[in-house]
């Protein structure tokens, strides 16, 4: 059973419900503990930490290179939008701006995690909601991405691809044809999903109206992401604090003013959209040239060089040595990026050695779930499970 | 507008551009006037993050060891800002901002978990990522990596036993 029934301590005629950890619309390990009058919820007291893993704690343990292995496993629905926030703090603090050609490519790659992490996030959503064939197209895309992260860094679900002042290595041989005929692909499932869900009474019934959070609670709550957009703010990093040249690729940030679970599923069907288009930019416009920039501080030099060159061979074995490494000069350093689920990014500390002193990540997930209770609170059971599926609560940043 | 906020705040308030980025640092005594002033009249209505710092190894004195850092955004003119408050090893005491902005309220509970930093009429100010009981702030730089055995002495959960009775013995 992963719901229990408890008479509430206070001798009312609340019953108290445990919503989780095992609940599977929980998505992950949360537990909420509901008070209830009949179906009615009085009380959400969401608890979390059951994910616990000390990711802050271990970033001043391990050096500024290997610390991009962490950032996957923080969000296991779109990791490559972590490496690459964790890669843009570091550079900030370095004072490097990575090639025209590197930026690109992180682009191409940030806006695929986004389709990724959007369309499963609206494929679990229905499912929560027991429209079970919008998740298998849904799972069915996630997983040409997945291939196409295969192909770029030899890993699926953890690619690790980024490195501080580039990339771990080129744009692999077809790389950039296999992602255009996903992207092709992508427009035909998008339809299909509206034809299952738009107009479905069931879905419409239990999504439009529900969870609804005004402009003024949303930033109260410092929600972003498509949930802030779903109550109408425009608040879009890549707008708002353009990184990675942004500001030079065409795209609209489109809201919805409704707020509720309904506008959430639109905001990111129409997200996913944007993001195909501004794919197909980097890719039409992928600059030549090379990948990591020239500094020596950061890059390591080219594997024929180290075996034929002194000064090579010296300055990969200064890049690789315990206790030597990458040395950003001491500060901090913070870049807002703006990922799948909102506002994600890295606060990094330096005392100018070759581990981070402070490493400090802006948890989209947790910030957003904060607002959970505001949502449900005075509103049926049933709205709770609709609402937790429309968060897209990634337990592993939630907890971190 | 930095150098108006820098004017309405006071001598007290020092500022520095960490690589590019406003900093603020303000007294922990000023900072609930500030963080009101700023929401109010220059419009930083987003408080993007909160978060403690430990600069106990950074060759701080023991009355700036921590620091509280607020990460604000103003929406409609697309700024940010920066504000740091140093707080003394004896007392890390600073004035809660839940009631400025909710989302104070789950950052402050997180600071209080693995710092140990209190924050003064707080709603609701329990651990939020470790159980409740958990001895220790994780986040401190006197905190061992692999921890104080906590892993070992967790209680065995037997068929036979409840967990509940034992993490009850164990909490006694």
């Amino acid at each position: 059973m992963s719901l229990t029934l408890e008479p509430a301590e206070d001798g009312s005629k609340a019953v108290v419900l445990n919503f989780g950890p095992q609940h599977p619309a929980t998505h992950g390990t949360l537990r909420n503990v509901l008070h209830l009058d009949g179906e009615t919820i009085l009380k959400v007291e969401p608890e979390i930490g059951f994910l616990h893993t000390g990711f802050e704690k271990l970033g001043e343990h391990l050096t500024w290179q290997q610390y991009v292995t962490v950032t996957d496993r923080m969000n296991y629905f779109s990791p490559i939008s972590n490496n690459v926030a964790w890669a843009l703090s570091v550079e900030k603090l370095m004072g490097i701006e990575v090639t025209k050609r590197c930026a690109a490519y992180r682009v191409l790659l940030c806006e695929q995690s986004r389709i990724a992490d959007h369309i499963l996030s609206v494929g679990l959503q229905a499912m929560d909601l027991g429209a079970f064939s919008v998740f298998l197209y849904a799972f069915e895309e996630r997983e040409r991405f997945y291939d196409l992260w295969e192909m770029a860094s030899g890993a699926r679900f953890t690619p690790s691809i980024t490195r501080i002042g580039g990339m771990m290595r080129e744009i692999p041989d077809g790389f950039l044809d296999a992602t255009s005929r996903v992207l092709d692909g992508i427009p035909k499932t998008l339809d299909e999903i509206e034809r299952l869900l738009d107009r479905n009474r069931i879905f419409q019934k239990r999504t439009i109206g529900v969870g609804k959070l005004s402009r003024e609670d949303a930033i109260s709550y410092a929600v972003t992401g498509p949930l802030l957009r779903a109550c109408g703010e425009e608040y879009d990093v890549r707008r708002a604090f353009p990184y990675l040249n942004y500001d030079q690729y065409e795209f609209e940030v489109p809201t919805h003013a409704e707020g509720d679970v309904f506008a959430r599923y639109r905001q990111r069907m129409l997200e996913i959209r944007e993001s195909i288009s501004i794919c197909r930019q980097a890719i039409a416009s992928m600059p030549g040239g090379e990948m990591n920039v020239n500094d020596p501080r950061v890059t390591l030099p080219k594997k024929a060089d180290v075996y034929q060159k002194m000064e090579s061979m010296i300055a990969h074995f200064k890049l690789l040595m315990e206790g030597h490494g990458i040395r950003p000069p001491a500060g901090e350093a913070y870049v807002p990026t703006e990922a799948p689920n909102g506002e994600m990014g890295f606060y990094v500390g330096s005392d100018g050695t070759d581990k981070p002193c402070r490493v400090r990540v802006r948890p989209p997930s947790f910030i957003n779930y904060a607002s959970f209770p505001r949502m449900v609170e005075g509103k049926m059971i049933a709205d709770a499970v609709s609402c937790l599926g429309s968060l897209n609560v990634i337990a592993g940043e939630l907890d971190r | 507008m930095l150098d108006e906020i820098r004017r309405r705040l006071g001598d007290a308030v020092a500022h520095e551009a960490v690589c590019g980025d406003d900093v603020l640092t303000v007294s922990a005594e000023g900072m609930p006037a500030a963080l009101k002033m700023l929401r109010e009249e220059f419009a930083f209505n987003l408080l993007a993050d909160l978060f403690g710092m430990d600069y106990s190894r950074a060759g701080n004195p023991p009355e700036r060891r921590f620091a509280v850092v607020y990460q604000l955004v103003n929406l409609a003119g697309r700024r940010r800002l920066r504000l740091k408050a140093f707080l003394p090893e004896a007392k890390p005491e600073i004035e809660s901002a839940a009631g400025i902005w909710k989302a104070a309220d789950w950052l402050e509970r997180e600071a209080f978990d693995l710092y140990g930093i209190v924050f003064l009429n707080h709603p609701n100010l329990k651990r939020i990522l470790l159980p409740e009981g958990y001895e220790g702030h994780p986040l401190r730089k006197d905190y061992p990596m692999q921890g104080h055995g906590e892993r070992d002495a967790f209680p065995k959960y037997t068929t036979q036993t409840p967990l509940g009775d034992l993490l009850k013995e164990r909490l006694a």
